[in-house]
């Protein structure tokens, strides 16, 4: 079974967002896999150990990308593949064609990918893909199996509902939290990483020009959050401050309560 | 000329969603007077709601009512809509930021070779531009985005633009039923579904959230929080740690892995505060905090804190919450 992972490289979820020159900054920061997509990387992992095969994670991004690709490898993907260009100026639509256009003409059983990514959050580029690929999809999936005849079982999320989906495969399908605890990268695991097949593409080696690929969309004005300042500790009894704070959020706050 | 805007209106548990009249709201921000509207309704034995729309809408209402149409299935789905979408070659479609707009959304962007922006909380427009604000990083920044190639495709986050207010006065909907053909094929079909939010507020729809950290301890823990919720209508929440402590399902995990929510008020109950939590958080309009610990960060973003056990505030305020409900509707 041949199985692609579609990631990201995102911000540490702990990590502080800061502006300068008008570009959130990355200096200092820790670059992690994006959650839901390492998620993706450990099924995928699981699902060769069950069935054989062979996972390729694949991302669109700038060289740094190639460190998180490393930690998928060191993980236990058998190969990964950069397509980094200098000159991409991209949205969800650009990066879904370039993922398209390599992923055309690959053979694949599986895609799969994250629900979102926690740095941009749009939530597009894997379900454009399989319109791209023509291939079914299922979003936020919390358990998979593959049946013998070429089927997938999943579960999906459904804002908590749980939808009970069959599909015939190829299929791409996105994880949402629940669906695994990802493995963390074994010494001997990053030594043979070192090794493993690591391709990087630039939009030439695709064949695609800046035209196919412009981004539909742009970015107008950044800006941050206003800072929330501390309010009030409430004083008293427990009982006062309860009966307390019922009684400002009616009269400081107007809440209808 | 005039431009085509396509709604996709969402029903849920037989209800029209909010969000649906949010997503209504932007195209009228975005529109010139001469555009359309027409919105697209899928279900089964939807009248009601047509109705209630009809109310909203000067447009086209197109009705697509069946029994396949009953569950959301994206498959079926999208073929429905695409043929719609085909006739009234529409400018922009706007959907909710909801499970379905979520996955329908991109499905539609890549049909008709749109850019799409997603999960927009604001917008304006400034010279016949239409510019839309959306989180970074769950919140912990913003951008302003526009289209600089059409077609256009948004989806609008609940709760965070206005209604449209019903337009009884000069509300001509014209209602139109589409015969319902399904796919001649289906690589996807919806075995089973169970219902586990039926009846139950909507986490980023609900305006009133109380959410439970690791201080909640274990599962059981989450009752006295589901009670106050109850109590308020509002819906229950938890921080990452909670989940990851398996103390409760990851569908309640709020934060900047899991949802961003934006209500009137916040409670926070035995959650400490960490940075990926506050993301998904710090723009609801209200934050109250209850910690034992008076170091917790929470305080740090917290309109009104309490420094004390859950366990004793937290039935202490739905005590309160209570009288309170009971002065308003009978004083």
């Amino acid at each position: 079974m041949n199985i692609y992972v579609i990631l990201k490289q995102t911000f540490d979820t702990e990590e502080k967002v800061a502006i300068l020159e008008g570009d959130i900054s990355e200096d200092g920061v820790k670059f992690i896999i994006n959650p839901y997509d390492e998620y993706a990387v450990e099924e995928a992992l699981r699902l060769k150990e069950q069935h054989g095969g062979k996972v390729i994670v694949i991302s669109v991004g700038p060289n740094r990308t190639a460190e998180a690709l490393k930690t998928a490898l060191a993980m236990g993907v058998d190969e990964a593949v950069l397509i980094s260009d200098n000159q991409i100026s991209v949205d969800e639509f650009s990066i879904s064609k370039i993922l398209a256009a390599y992923l055309d003409k690959q053979s694949y059983d599986l895609i799969l990918g994250g629900n979102f990514s926690i740095d941009n959050g749009g939530g597009q580029v894997a379900i454009r893909l399989s319109q791209l690929l023509n291939v079914p999809h299922v979003a936020s999936i919390t358990k998979i199996d593959v049946t013998e005849d070429d089927h997938a079982v999943v579960q999906r999320d459904s804002e908590g509902d749980i939808e009970t989906l069959i599909v015939t495969l190829p299929a791409l399908f996105t994880a949402q939290q629940g669906l695994n605890e990802p493995r963390y990268p074994t010494l001997p695991g990053i030594m043979k990483a070192k090794k493993k097949p690591f391709h990087q593409l630039t939009l030439d080696d695709l064949g695609l020009s800046m035209t196919e690929i412009r981004a539909k969309t742009e970015r107008h004005s950044l800006f941050l959050p206003p800072k929330r300042k501390a309010g009030q500790i409430l004083q008293g009894e427990l009982t006062e401050q309860a009966s307390k704070l019922v009684h400002l959020l009616q009269d400081a706050d107007g809440m209808i309560i | 000329m005039s431009k085509s805007y396509v709604i996709i209106a969402e029903v849920r548990d037989g209800k029209l969603r909010q969000v649906t009249l949010e997503a209504l709201e932007s195209v009228r921000i975005a529109k010139e007077d001469d555009d359309l509207i027409s919105v697209i309704v899928l279900g089964h034995q939807i009248s009601p709601i047509v109705e209630q729309l009809s109310q909203y809408v000067s447009g086209q209402i197109h009705v697509i009512d069946h029994v396949d149409l009953e569950t959301y299935n994206s498959e079926i789905y999208f073929t429905v809509i695409k043929g719609l979408l085909d006739n009234l070659n529409p400018h922009a479609v706007f959907l909710g930021h909801s499970a379905s707009g979520r996955d329908l959304a991109p499905m539609i962007a890549a049909y008709l070779n749109a850019g799409q922006i997603s999960d927009v909380i604001a917008i304006e427009k400034a010279n016949a531009e239409v510019i839309y604000t959306r989180p970074l990083y769950a919140g912990k920044a913003f951008e302003q985005k526009k289209f600089t190639d059409g077609p256009q495709v948004v989806t609008i986050r609940p709760n965070n633009i206005t209604a449209a207010n019903a337009d009884t006065a000069s509300s001509q909907a014209e209602i139109i039923t589409i015969y319902y053909s399904p796919p001649p094929s289906l690589r996807s079909i919806v075995k089973d579904v169970i219902r586990k939010t039926s009846g139950k507020v909507d986490l980023t729809e609900a305006k009133i959230v109380v959410s439970g950290g690791r201080g909640v301890k274990n599962s059981d823990g989450f009752k006295p929080l589901q009670e106050l919720a109850e109590v308020l209508n509002g819906a229950v929440g938890a921080s990452r740690a909670a989940c990851d402590a398996g103390y409760c399902d990851y569908a309640l995990q709020i934060g900047q892995t899991g949802k961003v929510v934006t209500p009137e008020i916040y409670i926070a109950c035995g959650i400490s505060g960490a940075i990926q939590h506050v993301a998904g958080m710090s723009q609801s309009r209200i934050i109250i905090a209850i910690n034992k610990d008076p170091e917790a960060p929470i305080f740090k973003i917290a309109d009104y804190g309490i420094v004390g056990d859950l366990f004793i505030v937290v039935p202490l305020l739905t005590e309160e919450f209570k009288k309170a409900l009971a002065y308003t509707n009978n004083p």
